[in-house]
């Protein structure tokens, strides 16, 4: 532990470079303020921006690293002063006071409910009359026409004339298929290690691991090992934190983590092939893109609607939602995130684990499997995988002495408790901070439609306070309009317009408020693309642009722009105006070979125009965003 | 999945009555030498769907087409045989066996579906809106396309089809508005409130219901426990649900409406993240209300899945519709029947013998153990099994089934001629249906009639 912050103390860029490698040891957006040695920079430096001097941002006292180590924990709630009483529970101890008293009693109801469907599953097979023709009619017709007997006629596995029911029969055929998987998963595993040595060998010490989880990685899809899993868990997964910490794991933890580069042939035929989707990849892809994956939009929906009953191993809680990312009913960091954790709460309700296996490593492997079928539908957020992260570290830490049904209804707790505390509760804080924010009078900016600076803005205006909104958009998406009609809706003085008159309208804003898809741990904002443009408007024009951002957003990763990791959208909606058929001139596009569209969902903002980062543990600068991952991003503060 | 398949195979039905009899119900009659049946239950079988329910009408029909599976099907699938009385219609039918569907959601499909449009779509679609029904639709098939020389079969075509009237939003995800045939000759009513709520309403009439529906379980048997009166699903159930959408008066368990108002406060956040972060449909918004914090209005999605021009998806229910399908599966959807096609682009059976000079041409099947004389030529036709054929016959658009004897120099054009079925020499047919059992015929007959 103490190895490990005595490390990480600042942002060490040794590690943490994860697109362009260059030579200067400090993050380059960063030589404005800071110090040149990094150990001596204090991690709450006052922030950079000189539009700081004119904006009511509170910023913290300089600490020195030595006596903040310890006390940081309650930091936050030290340096800022609760506006109000009942913001007490930004504060450490109240969490894990929640913490203890959500978990300790798995509840008794969820244990009755699994018995009960179980009962009534079997009152309804032995409903089903037996075999043979003559069958009589059943007991209860709901109408006039007589109820009318099944026959079975054909059966799979045994004679026909037995009685089969339809649920035993599912039964009686899961065995078989059990034993058949877990052979080819004993390969998987093999071939897995032996390519991991064999990529080892060949590219020398300097990423030894990361072909190692990648191919882990591959390997998992087939049928995943539970042991291999855990290794490979997710994107954004690249420490562990289990208490078993092996030397391994350790080197695993140093290197960054593996991002699939779609320009890797070999590598993406091998993705294709475990991929459930099967996606067609588009023709026209931008140079600098490459390594993103890029397909042909419209071709993935119809292939997984197709394969609905394929999925058997599928819970049908995680292909709804996979569906919907895929089709984009679902987008939003939060809302993902929800949909995902309600989808596996479904799925781990309904689970149960297979004769000789432990549920800890079964189910770790089934959530693996969802998740990379999710994956296939829509790249993961890192909320998304944060969040998995923790569901992961929850159930390997299930003791195995516990039952079953103890086991699924502390873990179903476990991810309501997330969902309450890492985002409901966390929006609460963080509208708590920001409300003290908005003075009578003021005219609030914000881009695209992020949930917690609508909730800011809702609450603000349920408060009584004066002051009008005016919100940007962008095309394709135009999410600006849903929010709008439900800010005009509840009474809000509103502006709309878009991203292209940004500068004119920034003339008349007092502050901007942004959400985030993540903070990442130099500070920079990785959020709706256009983001990037609203706050460096903001910040040539003086205006201080505030970050809302629940913390379990943070990530450790370091960006410095956003071409290494991003996400390539659907590039007909760009071309495409609707409601405008006479605007065709990009008709055809991609049958030319010298166009190539470029629709890119994310950007990332500089932490230079970024004048305050708010989050549940407190509105801190973007400086310190390292400490917040240091020190709450820890699997132990995760509970 | 959590779904479960009923496929209603129906009895003999009066609308192809002189080719299903007591030995032949509709399931059984024979599509490019298979029972039509057999194409529904392949197709369900390539989606992985090995749990079947076929509910048949008639205690006889159910004895035929139950036996027809258990041959034909035994490990291969896992299929239940329903009987169910004549007459009930599909929605009784389903009634009937309303208490062995225990599944989230249930897939009806009809048995006489030819088609090669994946089932998961339409499931898919159903899961992804959370809707109570999703009704798979395709575009009407142009029928009596033979071009070869049966001007008489155009005629048939012409008498007033099913025809129906689909509304939907512009998306065209949801269904809004759905009439059926008969009711074309009145003014079509729209519900204005729905009208209102959309805003804007596509209408089409060159798309017909393809008699595959995805219920949402519970509803489904709500409904058909409520209304006694409802016979069919297509012009009952069906319109009702669409009908009553923006004012559902059934109760669907585990709706939000429903869950909202005993969760406590977190939840309902969770679920107003969830709901703001995606486009809301139509009917969210008209069940927020005017001003539009809580839900006031119950309403329920009924979707639409509709089926790519490219994939064939017709229904066998018409005599044309039976010459027809008997084409394209050797024609042009020659990829449903499940043969290898020759060089020639038609399937001749190795057991088959031709005598010197015949021709089959493309577009044709000869089945097994089939004989044919000298000079005979065979166009787009379809010959079933144990056939015997004398010289100088021309078999032009038409269906012969099985152990049918035809005698020498006669003509047979766009006819049906059902099995066991004797033509004396010289006879010439055109647009005729021949009925089995030993019919012998001498006459030449023209026009629309049948023996």
């Amino acid at each position: 532990m103490d190895s490990r912050r005595s490390s990480r103390a600042v942002i060490d860029p040794k590690v943490r470079q994860v697109g362009f490698f260059t030579s200067a040891p400090l993050p380059p957006d960063r030589t404005q303020s800071d110090p040149p040695d990094p150990i001596r920079s204090p991690p709450l430096a006052d922030a950079s921006s000189p539009g700081n001097s004119l904006s009511p941002v509170m910023i913290p006292p300089p600490r020195h690293p030595s006596d903040s180590l310890l006390r940081l924990p309650h930091s936050p709630s030290d340096a800022f002063p609760p506006p109000s009483p009942t913001t007490t529970t930004t504060s450490l101890g109240d969490f894990s006071d929640d913490v203890t008293a959500a978990s300790s009693p798995p509840p008794a109801a969820a244990r009755v409910r699994g018995r009960g469907s179980s009962v009534k599953q079997q009152g309804a097979a032995s409903s089903f009359p037996g075999g043979g023709f003559e069958v009589p009619p059943s007991v209860k017709a709901p109408s006039s026409v007589p109820a009318s007997g099944l026959t079975t006629v054909s059966v799979v596995k045994l004679p026909p004339g037995i009685s089969v029911e339809v649920q035993s029969d599912r039964a009686l055929n899961s065995k078989p298929l059990k034993e058949k998987t877990s052979k080819a998963e004993r390969r998987a595993i093999q071939e897995a290690q032996r390519a991991a040595k064999a990529a080892a060998k060949a590219e020398g010490i300097k990423t030894p691991a990361v072909t190692a989880l990648a191919n882990a990685k591959s390997a998992k899809s087939t049928k995943p090992s539970p042991q291999r899993n855990d290794s490979a868990v997710v994107v954004a997964a690249s420490e562990k934190k289990g208490g078993d910490r092996s030397v391994e794991k350790d080197r695993k933890k140093d290197v960054p983590h593996p991002r699939m580069q779609y320009d890797d042939k070999s590598r993406v035929q091998k993705l294709k092939k475990r991929s459930v989707v099967k996606p067609t990849e588009a023709r026209n892809r931008v140079e600098l893109f490459r390594h993103l994956p890029q397909y042909e939009h419209g071709t993935q929906l119809p292939v997984l609607q197709s394969k609905f009953f394929q999925l058997d191993t599928l819970h049908p809680a995680v292909y709804k939602v996979g569906l919907q990312y895929l089709s984009g009913d679902i987008c939003g960091g939060n809302a993902r995130c929800i949909a995902m954790l309600q989808a596996f709460q479904e799925a781990i309700r309904d689970y149960s684990t297979p004769p000789a296996k432990t549920l800890s490593r079964d189910l770790t492997a089934k959530i693996s499997s969802y998740v990379s079928f999710l994956i296939d539908c829509r790249p993961l957020s890192v909320s998304m995988g944060n969040a998995i992260r923790f569901l992961k570290s929850q159930i390997a830490k299930i003791p195995i002495s516990l039952s079953e049904s103890e086991a699924k209804a502390t873990l179903h707790s476990d991810i309501e408790r997330f969902i309450n505390e890492k985002i409901i509760l966390a929006d609460r804080v963080i509208v708590k901070h920001a409300v003290t924010k908005i003075r009578d009078g003021d005219v609030l900016l914000t881009y695209g439609s992020s949930s917690a600076v609508e909730m800011i803005l809702q609450h603000a205006h349920e408060l009584g306070k004066q002051f009008r909104v005016v919100i940007v958009d962008s095309r394709p998406k135009h999410e600006g309009k849903l929010l709008l009609r439900r800010l005009v809706r509840k009474g809000l003085s509103c502006t709309y317009t878009h991203i292209n008159a940004i500068s004119y309208i920034m003339h008349e804003v007092t502050r901007v408020f942004l959400g985030a898809s993540s903070v990442l741990s130099n500070g920079t904002v990785y959020s709706r693309v256009g983001t990037a443009c609203v706050a460096m408007v903001a910040y040539g024009f003086h205006i201080p642009v505030l970050v809302c951002c629940e913390a379990y957003k943070f990530h450790e990763r370091v960006q410095l722009d956003s071409i290494c990791s991003n996400e390539l959208g659907d590039p007909d909606s760009i071309s495409k105006v609707p409601g405008r058929e006479d605007i065709n001139h990009l008709d055809g596009w991609d049958k030319s070979e010298n166009l190539q569209l470029l629709n890119l969902i994310y950007d990332a903002t500089p932490s230079d125009y970024v004048s305050l980062i708010i989050t549940d543990y407190g509105m801190i600068p973007p400086t310190s965003v390292p400490v917040i991952v240091r020190e709450y991003g820890r699997g132990q503060l995760w509970i | 999945m959590d779904f479960q398949v009923v496929v209603l195979a129906g009895g003999t039905s009066k609308k192809l009555v002189p080719l299903v009899s007591k030995e032949v119900p509709k399931a059984l009659l024979p599509v490019a030498n298979r029972p039509v049946l057999s194409y529904v239950l392949e197709q369900l079988e390539l989606s992985n769907i090995k749990d079947l329910i076929v509910v048949v009408e008639g205690a006889d029909a159910a004895l035929c087409v139950g036996g027809w599976i258990s041959a034909a099907y035994v490990d291969r699938l896992h299929v239940e045989v329903a009987t169910v009385p004549e007459d009930v219609g599909t929605a009784g039918a389903l009634r009937a066996i309303a208490h062995h569907l225990t599944a989230k959601d249930v897939l009806v499909v009809s048995g006489d579906l030819v088609s090669d449009v994946p089932p998961g779509a339409v499931t898919a679609a159903h899961r992804r809106h959370d809707a109570v029904v999703t009704a798979m639709i395709c575009s009407v098939p142009v029928s009596g396309l033979s071009e070869a020389g049966s001007s008489g079969a155009k005629d048939k075509t012409k008498k007033p089809g099913r025809y129906n009237i689909i509304g939907m939003d512009p998306t065209k995800q949801f269904l809004l508005h759905i009439a059926t045939g008969a009711e074309l000759e009145k003014d079509t009513r729209i519900r204005k409130s729905i009208l209102r709520a959309v805003g804007q309403m596509d209408i089409r009439a060159d798309l017909m219901d393809a008699h595959m529906y995805a219920f949402n379980r519970s509803v489904l048997q709500e409904v058909l426990d409520q209304k006694d009166k409802f016979q069919s699903l297509k012009q009952d159930v069906l319109p009702y649900l669409v009908r009553s959408q923006l004012k559902s008066e059934i109760l669907i368990n585990g709706a939000p409406q429903g869950q909202q108002a005993k969760e406590n406060g977190n939840d309902k956040v969770s679920y107003r993240i969830l709901a703001n972060a995606s486009t809301p449909s139509f009917h969210e918004l008209y069940a927020l209300g005017p001003n539009g914090s809580a839900p006031v209005r119950r309403t329920h999605k009924c979707c639409v899945y509709i089926a790519s021009n490219s994939k064939y998806c017709v229904r066998l229910n018409s005599i044309q519709a039976f010459m027809d399908i008997n084409r394209d599966v050797i024609g042009e959807a020659n990829h449903l029947s499940g043969y290898n096609f020759s060089a020639q682009n038609n399937i001749i059976h190795p057991s088959a013998e031709l005598g010197s000079k015949t021709t089959v041409g493309p577009h044709c099947m000869l089945g097994e153990g089939s004989q044919m004389g000298d000079k005979c030529s065979v166009k787009r036709s379809v010959i079933g099994r144990h056939c015997r054929i004398g010289s100088n016959v021309k078999v032009v658009n038409s269906v012969v089934m099985n152990h049918v004897t035809i005698g020498d120099g006669c003509s047979i054009q766009g006819s049906v001629i059902c099995s066991n079925a004797q033509l004396q020499e010289r006879v010439a047919l055109k647009d005729c249906q021949v009925l089995s059992l030993s019919t012998s015929v001498f006459l030449s007959l023209s026009s629309n009639e049948y023996l």
